[in-house]
């Protein structure tokens, strides 16, 4: 079994990749197809993870679980209760332009941080819950995590295939209409609110389901485990990097940030302790000032989003040059 | 409760912590006005010149309030140059990238003060001030200061935007950029004095801040909610309405421990928020919806 612990690290990494990249696809939906600015991604986050470890822990005295539910009920029921969470956020910021959305969804994740701090019948307050089961959990170590990142993969699959397939069809296409113009899509008769509201609450969702499949590899929770502010800066910086309305560009994204993000970690802690706090902060700051760059130079992406007007440009050449002679004469 | 306790335990720490809002506010509502996005990085401005005065008063070994022009001057100048740095070439841009900037703005903000000055709490002075007792009302010297210097910003604040003439062009550029712009304002002179007066009330916020309770690299962060709450209460572009809304959300946050727990205190900024954006989203004052 000793090329099995070889793959400890690589297999836990990617598992990560595979939770944030469920975020990301989350996030891609809010801004990259509908132009939704959520702040609060660690918010949602956070209640699917809490979600999904009441439902399948087992009975502690003092608070509210018991309930032993299978590990899928407990993904459902986090994405049904980030989805439900979305649905009044949406409901009263979405007719307004995206900053509205943006500080309601940071007080959104203040205040679940605070009822996981609080509320001791619900959440355990401070001690957190425990013992939160994971499927084949009993395996030894290192295949226990190997078969983890077959189901996570395998879960954001499906993900992905089902959004990329929402992305290709009317639906997508009308979701970047409004965002792109908004009164224009109104015009066309599409209903803004309640469409933008349907992107918030399946992107709040399946961030609700990265929660649940974070809590299951944890196996443990507490409040203090979710930096509100570093999750969601780094789907963020995943989402923008890999290139916002591209679900395969955010898959890029989460991979590169994630790497970046966990290897540099082991890195400053090989320094001296009295640094090695201090360079964690730095590798904050280096996040920040990777968003801006990525902002000032390649604001698009790596992977840009594919519209319609370069798919034509990949034609063969005479068709090309026929299609722009026949815009060309549209225009004059 | 008798009128002395009220006074005591409510109204007066609710005036000042709403005051210290409304400094916040005022630059978020010039900004979301002028520039017309939602500045996220206000907060973490805000600790970045509270701790810019605790420099001042550790390296120079300057009283606090001798520290207080200092940092709010150089915190105005240093958001001249943020903006320079990561807003401007985001000008031409849909107007919410440049708050997505801003949003990597307060990271590094707050990472740039936890590894300079460490994540620990700390204070302008040490020891504890009394209270001195006025008829029964009980208010600390630094309560007063802050009252005083707010009230004074503001005044300073309104006559410059009612008699300057670069005041003059900054409400006409808040209240149409192309027409300001036609009637030969500089938009990019504009712009920089807007940031140096939201900069400058933003250290001020950060500073009575910390006077009163006391610096953390959270703190600026902490009290970004209810600050945006103050602006968008007040009414988006209204200084006046900035003012009143920041002394709501300040005293409304006091007496919220009358009917719910005191650990959800902060989240009545977002009660009042969610409230305005339902029912008034042009705010008391009547300002822009973006």
């Amino acid at each position: 079994m000793e090329w099995i612990t070889v793959l400890n690290y690589p297999v836990y990494l990617a598992i990560f990749i595979c939770i944030y990249g469920c975020l990301a696809i989350g996030l891609n939906i809010q801004w990259g197809y509908a132009g939704l600015f959520n702040a609060g991604v660690a918010g949602f986050f956070a209640i699917g993870a809490y979600a999904s470890a009441i439902l399948t822990s087992p009975w502690a005295e003092g608070r509210l679980g018991g309930f032993d539910l299978p590990f899928p009920v407990g993904l459902v029921g986090a994405m049904l209760l980030a989805g439900l969470l979305a649905w009044p956020i949406g409901k009263i910021c979405l007719r307004f332009r995206s900053d509205y959305l943006a500080i309601v969804t940071i007080g959104v994740a203040e205040g679940i941080r605070l009822v996981a701090r609080s509320e001791e019948w619900l959440t355990n307050s401070a001690r957190g819950i425990s013992a939160i089961p994971r499927p084949f959990g009993d395996l030894p170590y290192a295949k226990a995590q190997l078969v983890y990142l077959g189901i996570t993969a395998l879960i954001l699959l499906v993900a992905y295939v089902l959004v990329q397939r929402q992305a290709v069809s009317p639906w997508g296409r009308m979701m970047r209409a409004i965002r792109d113009n908004e009164s224009a899509a109104q015009a066309m008769g599409k209903d803004v609110p309640y469409r933008r509201l349907e992107a918030f609450i399946l992107g709040s969702a399946l961030m609700g389901l990265a929660g649940a499949l974070y809590v299951h590899l944890a196996r443990t929770i507490t409040p203090d485990a979710i930096d509100p502010m570093l999750i969601t800066f780094l789907v963020w910086i995943m989402v923008i990097l890999g290139g916002a309305g591209n679900n395969r560009g955010v898959l890029l994204g989460a991979i590169i940030v994630w790497v970046i993000w966990s290897t540099s970690e082991i890195v400053t802690d090989q320094l001296p302790s009295e640094y090695a706090l201090k360079a964690k902060y730095g590798r904050m700051f280096l996040i920040g000032l990777l968003l801006q760059l990525v902002l000032r130079f390649r604001p698009e992406g790596i992977l840009p989003e594919k519209l319609r007007k370069e798919s034509r440009e990949e034609r063969p050449m005479g068709e090309q040059a026929s299609a722009t002679q026949a815009t060309g004469n549209i225009i004059n | 409760m008798d009128m002395h306790s009220f006074i005591n335990f409510f109204l007066l720490p609710g005036i000042v912590q709403g005051s210290i809002y409304a400094l916040g506010a005022i630059g978020i509502t010039l900004v979301f006005a002028i520039m017309r996005y939602g500045h996220f990085a206000h907060g973490d401005l805000a600790t970045f010149g509270a701790f810019i005065a605790l420099a001042f008063t550790t390296v120079l070994g300057l009283s606090p309030y001798a520290a207080l022009p200092l940092a709010v001057l150089a915190t105005g100048v240093f958001a001249v140059a943020l903006d320079r740095l990561f807003y401007a070439h985001l000008r031409a841009m849909p107007k919410i990238i440049t708050t997505i900037a801003s949003f990597g703005v307060a990271l590094m903000l707050r990472s740039f003060v936890q590894v300079v000055w460490g994540v620990n709490t700390t204070s302008y002075t040490r020891g504890i001030t009394r209270p001195e007792n006025w008829f029964g009302i009980r208010v600390k010297s630094h309560e007063i200061v802050t009252l005083l210097v707010a009230i004074a910003l503001v005044v300073a604040l309104h006559l410059f935007l009612t008699r300057n003439k670069w005041g003059k062009a900054m409400r006409a550029m808040s209240d149409n950029p192309e027409l300001a712009l036609f009637s030969g304002v500089d938009n990019g002179k504009v712009i920089a004095l807007t940031w140096i007066i939201a900069g400058g009330l933003c250290a001020a916020s950060g500073f009575f801040l910390g006077l009163n309770t006391e610096l953390k690299s959270l703190m600026g962060w902490n009290i970004l909610l209810p600050t945006f709450a103050a602006a968008i209460l007040g009414g988006v572009g209204r200084i006046e309405g900035a003012i009143v809304g920041g002394l709501i959300v300040g005293i409304a946050e006091e007496l919220s421990v009358l009917v719910i727990p005191g650990e959800y205190k902060v989240m009545s900024a977002f009660g009042i928020l969610l409230l305005v954006l339902l029912f008034r989203p042009t705010g008391l004052f009547r300002g822009k919806v973006l």
